[in-house]
């Protein structure tokens, strides 16, 4: 049995033309970040409350007295998003169950950045979709911390220039290859994991609109262009995003039950070069340093290419998601 | 009817809880509080009360998850001690600011290093600026008493603060006492189910912690000293309505044969006890001692403190703290700086004691409180001094 009942495909006549992360947010032109929030709670509807790590995304919306949200929205700090968001869990569901709140399905979405998410908050992460908690994760992942002023992370893509991993004269931009967080969850037995792009709007919508509906932990990775960080031109966000895509840096995929799919596929990949090429953050990379890059990618997109032909779900394994009573 | 039982602090405190109904707890363990933990995930677990327990992996997630639950108007409760309450301390300020109606438990135990598993106040003293409602319990009676007040104080509409009620861990925590306990209904008369002023949900959207620009940042901060300075009100209010219901008297600063007292000793949690035995012996003995108990730590209860030292000769303020490079223990430096306006003050005497466990006997309080006797009738008052300390 799948974990997801009566899940419908997302058309462009069905997006709900609500607005829940309203225009008049401060975040930068052609922000990736702030397009795929819009495209989120689309997916996610009213019955939502989002729990909010520091970063580009709290910073951006919430200058008091305003607000963006037009969800219920709260924010404490840096790296307890999924603390936070599984107190709000914990909450919703006692209280629903004791009739004090109307009886309805209303999801706890927690959201950080790549540094909320993959370097400070990875503990609170691993806690609260190991107590399986039924609420969903979105990583909004721009590969640096963006609102410090574009310092590594350990999302941060090797080769790319930032300001704690300089392109210097001796060390040229990050040593180190990009950690593999949804990877890390699905070794958290999450039964719904994916990568997402707001390049791909109705593929990041429908994998969104997925993990509402699984009962438990589910956690989408979303690849975020920064064009203040990746030293991008703003109107490029979009097609940054597909290339990523297009030449197997960041693939598409989901996780359903353990079972993996590429939600994208590509007959052929293109160089990396074509997308590193664009982006100023790269511009250092000597032609050596991009074929070793490209090695890399080329590997890792293998390496999932072999789990999506060789894994069963773990429904086809006879075991079923659930509380153990 | 209310019952009298010999129990374990600790499995008290957790008693005291389930008596409060509480929706949602979040724990962390960490020994001495360890039972309190442990006692609480019984009573959910047997069904006692429909609350979730989140077995959570750190402190930091333990003060945050309660914290997200508390905002969708949950009542909920964490219990810590020590290195956890350090390593809640980022978020404790925030749950404050935010007005999120939180109750704690902290089994005081020393802070590290070296590592220590035993009683002192240094965990919760780098705690003191962190905006919370602060009571300090001198026996398993106040425990179970103040853990029920606290859940009132901290939800009432004008509060909306969070509470941190500190038990001296294994000196308390896990010593068996006789107490009463109030029966369920009288405790869902006097704390009914939580009404909060603003939640998160869906029907009424908004948007909570959001970002102070300096325009607004020092007003949020002035309202915010405001409103725990108010607090005051509210648990006095709530202390006349137990005294009431339950017949026991709560007040910010508790006293021991202080009235005609020209020496007086100052004590906070468990020792209170054993410092009255030493009173009565140096009664004996014919000196005009006594003794006051610290029980509101904040906000500060300056009034009461002043109008009950003012006609003393000397105060003897013990901590069981160190500010290190300062002027004395935290305690010592509060009242120390409460006293400097008025007309009529006792000279200060501060006496550091009780740390990491070491036993402070009746003995030890009838020396230290002779020889700083001797030293305030000549007159020579030093900043500080660690009793009983070599080197």
């Amino acid at each position: 049995m799948s974990i997801i009942e009566n899940f419908d495909l997302f058309a462009p006549k069905l997006i709900d033309k609500k607005e829940y992360f309203c225009p008049g947010h401060r975040a930068c032109q052609g922000c990736g970040e702030a397009l795929a929030i819009r495209l989120m709670c689309k997916a996610l509807g009213p019955d939502t409350v989002i729990a909010n790590g520091t970063g580009c995304m709290e910073v951006i919306s919430s200058f008091y007295p305003t607000t963006a949200w037009e969800l219920p929205w709260i924010h404490l700090a840096f790296e307890n998003a999924a603390a936070v968001g599984s107190g709000v869990e914990a909450g919703l569901k006692v209280l629903r169950r004791k009739g004090r709140i109307p009886d309805r399905d209303v999801k706890a979405v927690a959201i950080a950045g790549d540094g909320g998410t993959m370097d400070i908050g990875m503990q609170a992460l691993s806690g609260a979709m190991e107590r399986g908690h039924d609420m969903l994760y979105v990583c909004l992942d721009n590969e640096a911390y963006m609102n410090t002023g574009i310092q590594r992370s350990s999302g941060t893509p090797m080769g790319a220039s930032t300001t704690t991993s300089p392109a210097g004269k001796v060390i040229q931009g990050k040593q180190e290859w990009k950690k593999n967080v949804p990877e890390i969850m699905v070794a958290h037995n999450v039964p719904y994991v994916a990568t997402a792009s707001p390049s791909y709007p109705f593929d990041f919508m429908n994998k969104v609109k997925k993990a509402r509906k699984v009962k438990g932990p589910s956690y989408i990775h979303c690849l975020s262009v920064c064009p203040t960080g990746w030293r991008s031109a703003s109107e490029e966000t979009i097609k940054l995003g597909r290339l990523a895509v297009e030449t197997g840096v960041f693939p598409l995929y989901e996780v359903e039950d353990g079972k993996y799919k590429m939600t994208i596929e590509m007959d052929e990949l293109r160089p990396v070069e074509d997308y590193l090429k664009r982006q100023g953050r790269f511009r250092h990379l000597t032609p050596e340093q991009t074929e070793k890059i490209q090695a890399k990618v080329s590997q890792e997109y293998n390496k999932l290419l072999d789990k999506v032909h060789g894994l069963h779900s773990w429904s086809d394994l006879e075991f079923e998601w659930g509380l153990f009573e | 009817m209310a019952k009298q039982v010999g129990m374990e602090v600790g499995i008290a405190a957790a008693e005291a809880v389930g008596l409060c109904n509480i929706d949602m707890a979040a724990v962390y363990p960490i020994t001495p509080q360890s039972h309190i933990a442990e006692h609480l995930s019984d009573i959910v677990a047997d069904g006692r009360i429909d609350a979730e327990f989140v077995t959570v992996e750190s402190e930091h997630t333990s003060i945050s998850c309660v914290s997200g639950a508390s905002a969708t108007g949950a009542r909920v409760y964490t219990a810590t001690s020590s290195q956890g309450l350090m390593y809640m301390h980022e978020i404790l300020p925030i749950v404050s600011a935010m007005r999120l109606p939180v109750v704690m438990g902290n089994a005081n135990r020393a802070i590290s290093g070296p590592i220590n598993i035993w009683n002192d106040h240094s965990d919760i003293m780098p705690q003191r600026d962190a905006g919370w409602i602060v009571f300090f319990a001198e026996s398993g009676q106040e425990v179970v008493d103040m853990t029920i007040q606290s859940f009132k104080i901290a939800e009432d509409n004008d509060v909306m603060l969070p509470v941190c009620l500190n038990m001296d861990g294994f000196q308390l925590t896990h010593t068996v006492e006789l107490i009463e306990f109030p029966d369920q209904k009288e405790v869902d008369k006097f704390l009914p189910v939580r009404k909060p002023f603003a939640t998160l949900h869906p029907d009424h959207p908004i948007s909570m912690g959001t970002l102070g620009m300096p325009e607004i940042y020092a007003e949020s901060r002035k309202s915010q000293d405001e409103a725990l300075i108010n607090s005051k009100k509210t648990i006095f209010k709530v202390w006349d309505e137990w005294e009431e219901m339950f017949g026991r008297r709560y007040k910010p600063v508790e006293t021991y044969l202080a009235e005609d007292a020209e020496i007086l000793l100052l004590t906070m949690g468990s020792m209170g006890e054993t410092a009255e035995i030493a009173i009565d012996e140096l009664r004996k003995k014919g000196m005009r001692v006594g003794l006051v108990k610290l029980r509101l730590w904040r906000p500060f209860p300056f009034e009461e403190l002043k109008a009950v030292v003012k006609k003393a000769k000397l105060l003897i303020v013990t901590d069981r703290a160190v500010s290190f490079g300062g002027s004395g223990g935290p305690v010592f430096i509060e009242i120390k700086s409460a006293l400097y306006h008025e007309k009529e003050r006792p000279l200060v005497y501060n006496s550091i004691i009780g740390l990491g466990g070491r036993d402070v006997p009746v003995r030890d309080f009838v020396k230290l409180i002779e020889e700083a006797a001797k030293s305030g009738e000549k007159g020579i008052i030093k900043d500080y001094e660690y009793y009983g300390v070599r080197g």
